[in-house]
């Protein structure tokens, strides 16, 4: 176990390093590059026993990583913005065929206008796709998540892919110190992927993929509703045993400060920490607000988001993306499934900088709403 | 070949200084002329032209995606069909990596379909644009940061993609190489290009200081090395017909060129060697 200074990019390449996957298949884009990078260089330095498959697009990516994964063992890949809308067709295939993939995610704006800079519409338009969803707030988050992450996904009981996602170049290019596991506590913690549902063996020949007519295919869909259910318990499973291996916790949803708080903002991600320093600052002067962070967005924690937001007067709910005419897709989605009544904000698209004095008029505007959504840090002002 | 003073890329555009491929897209458009649209798919060029809200295009542009800029030029060009604007020149800018990888697809569903645009892959023979990454154009030995050298590896280890075989063997009416170092030989193609019934296709390569590796001030003369060493070979294929169009009186040694960039430092002499020989098969054949 060593701790070194370094960006959330690097600290996946690290996890990925430790989880070591068989087959690699990766292709660059802005800001995942690095990842790729560093997984070349392990590779080209011996560092890493994998094959390394610089493919031709993402497309390729994420089907290559189907192949391997089909073929029985645990892949990796890694993108971003442009490159996993690319994916898209796949990544339903990914978690149809119930392949574990683990791929990382560097949050990215999407086309048009083109913007290499954060925000988080990228994953969320993925999110009906059948895969877990994890935010990480940074980089010794970003390598826990990837090692729990295949523990999850290539659990017998969950068997879907699972995304990584950290926000572009705010975690991507920053550097912080992060801890990185020995390779015997990881190994327990991680056993060798063996599955028994999907692998191309010429010894024992199974058909994967398969044409289904009206009378499987929606029952196939409904097993993997169950499995995004039973996930659940299993993500539960991993937090533990990851805290008593690695002496890290973690949860579906992070309250921070939130107990007792009147108001309460909620959020995923890197922003997060930024809102952390604004409630220290708000309780203060004595004011009683919190945060509650989303970490696993799919499956949705339901229960979780409303036991930790149900004593507070005040919601709102912070949004790197945006679901025209309908809001913030988190906002949104608390609304439905908690009967909460919560305000939505739509932050920071395309890059755009979220300072703490944006984070207190959202807080001064959770306190008197006037509108359902409302747009934060536009140069002109909403209408 | 008379050179025309008017510009269609104006300056100030955020390459870096000595860019070799802002010089090929220049001299292109001075053949093309104002009566021309351009197509670039996402990379570089694309993108050190067009920062928002400024362009260096004075000709109508358009960028959509990465993959799909001869898709996208299919639909321009039967949209300009449509309004029966058949004059008009349609050229695409599509890197090496926008080329000869992920937009091969869409390439090679235009070419196939025979629409008549100009297709200009600018290849400075990496992802330069995210940061020298390897392409299915790296040449062998070069090290690029997804094929770096390392204890296990000397880089790169697979040879360049023959793009301009793959187009002609799509039975694209003209096909050519270029360089931006000869600029006389480019602009004489990219006419040929824009003259000829249906589609052209015609492989650039350019120089990149950045992804290379030498002095800004050398983009010219290593573009020339590339060819006086046989390196990279200028021809065309029209109809067809397979025609050397330059040949170097006395042929260099390929060491001088690899040397001259630090993509190649780390090759072994051996390794040179080996670059020479196939360099020497291949120009034996071409009577080079
Ligand atoms: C679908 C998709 N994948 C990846 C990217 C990221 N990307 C942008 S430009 C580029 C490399 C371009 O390389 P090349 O075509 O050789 O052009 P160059 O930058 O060298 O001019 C990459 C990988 C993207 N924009 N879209
Ligand atoms: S990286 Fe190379 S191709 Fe790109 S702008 Fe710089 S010199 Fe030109
Ligand atoms: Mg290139």
């Amino acid at each position: 176990m060593v701790t070194k200074v370094m960006s959330a990019n690097q600290a996946i390449a690290e996890a990925v390093k430790l989880a070591n996957p068989e087959v690699i298949p990766v292709y660059p884009i802005t800001p995942q590059t690095t990842i790729s990078e560093y997984l070349a260089k392990y590779v080209a330095d011996g560092d890493l026993d994998s094959e390394y498959i610089m493919v031709e697009s993402e497309h390729s990516a994420i089907s290559a990583s189907l192949g391997a994964s089909g073929t029985g063992v645990r892949v990796f890949t890694a993108t971003s913005s442009q490159g996993l809308a690319l994916m898209h067709e796949i990544s339903f295939a990914a978690a149809g065929l119930r392949l574990p993939v683990v791929m990382a995610d560097a949050n990215r704006a999407l086309s048009a206008p083109l913007s290499i800079w954060n925000d988080q519409q990228d994953s969320i338009s993925e999110r009906d796709a059948g895969w877990i969803q994890i935010y990480a707030e940074d980089g010794q988050e970003a390598l826990d998540s990837i090692l729990m992450a295949y523990r999850i996904s290539e659990d017998k009981n969950v068997l879907l892919p699972s995304m990584v996602c950290i926000d572009g170049f705010i975690l991507t290019h920053t550097v912080d110190p992060v801890n990185i596991p020995a390779k015997e506590d990881v190994n327990k913690f991680l056993p060798k992927y063996k599955p028994d549902h999907a692998y191309l063996d010429t010894k024992k020949p199974m058909s994967i993929g398969t044409f289904t007519d009206p009378s499987y295919y929606m029952d196939a869909r409904y097993d993997m509703e169950l499995a995004m259910e039973r996930s659940q318990e299993i993500i539960a499973k991993a937090h533990t045993e990851f805290s008593e291996i690695f002496g890290r916790d973690y949860d579906f949803v992070e309250k921070y400060r939130s107990e007792d708080a009147d108001v309460i903002i909620v959020a995923m991600g890197s922003i997060c920490s930024t809102i952390k320093d604004v409630v220290d600052e708000l309780r203060d002067a004595g004011e009683k607000v919190g945060l509650v962070r989303v970490r696993v967005f799919r499956p949705f924690p339901k229960t979780q988001i409303y036991e930790a937001l149900k004593g507070a007067s005040k919601i709102g709910v912070i949004d790197k993306n945006v679901c025209f005419s309908i809001g913030g897709v988190l906002a949104t989605e608390i609304r439905s499934n908690t009967g909460l009544d919560v305000s939505g904000f739509i932050v920071g698209l395309g890059g755009r900088d979220i300072k703490p004095s944006d984070i207190k008029e959202i807080m001064e505007k959770t306190k008197n709403p006037t509108k359902q959504t409302q747009w934060i840090g536009l140069k002109k002002e909403e209408h | 070949m008379e050179l025309p003073n008017k510009e269609f890329l104006a300056p100030g555009h955020r390459g870096c200084a000595g860019c070799g491929a802002t010089i090929g897209v220049r001299l292109a458009l001075k053949v093309l002329g104002e009566n021309t649209v351009a197509i670039s798919a996402t990379g570089c060029v694309e993108v050190i032209t067009t920062p928002y809200p400024e362009t260096s295009w004075e000709i109508p542009w358009m960028h959509v995606a990465f993959e799909n800029a001869s898709a996208v030029a299919s639909g321009v060009e039967a949209a300009l069909k449509a309004q029966g604007k058949t004059d008009t020149n349609v050229v695409v800018f599509g890197g090496d990596g926008g080329t000869a990888d992920i937009g091969l697809q869409s390439l090679s569903g235009a070419m196939e379909r025979e629409h008549n645009l100009i297709y200009i892959c600018y290849d400075n023979e990496a992802y330069m644009n995210t940061g020298i990454q390897r392409s299915g154009a790296t040449p062998y030995g070069a090290s690029t940061t997804t094929s770096p050298h390392g204890k296990e590896s000397f880089g790169e280890n697979k040879p360049k993609k023959n793009m301009p075989m793959i187009m002609a063997a799509h039975g694209v009416p003209y096909v050519a190489t270029a360089s931006i170092s000869y600029p006389e030989d480019l602009m004489k193609k990219v006419k040929k290009a824009a003259e000829i019934e249906g589609p052209a296709y015609i492989h650039l390569q350019q120089p990149c200081t950045t992804g290379w590796g030498y002095n800004p001030a050398q983009t010219i003369e290593l573009g020339r090395l590339a060819v006086e060493t046989g390196s990279w070979i200028l021809y065309e294929i029209e109809e067809g017909e397979f025609k050397v169009t330059y040949k170097p009186i006395q042929r260099r040694m390929v060491k001088e060129y690899l040397d001259a960039q630090k993509r190649f430092k780390h090759l072994t002499d051996i390794e040179k060697e080996k670059i020479q020989s196939h360099v020497d098969a291949i120009c034996t054949e071409l009577k080079i």
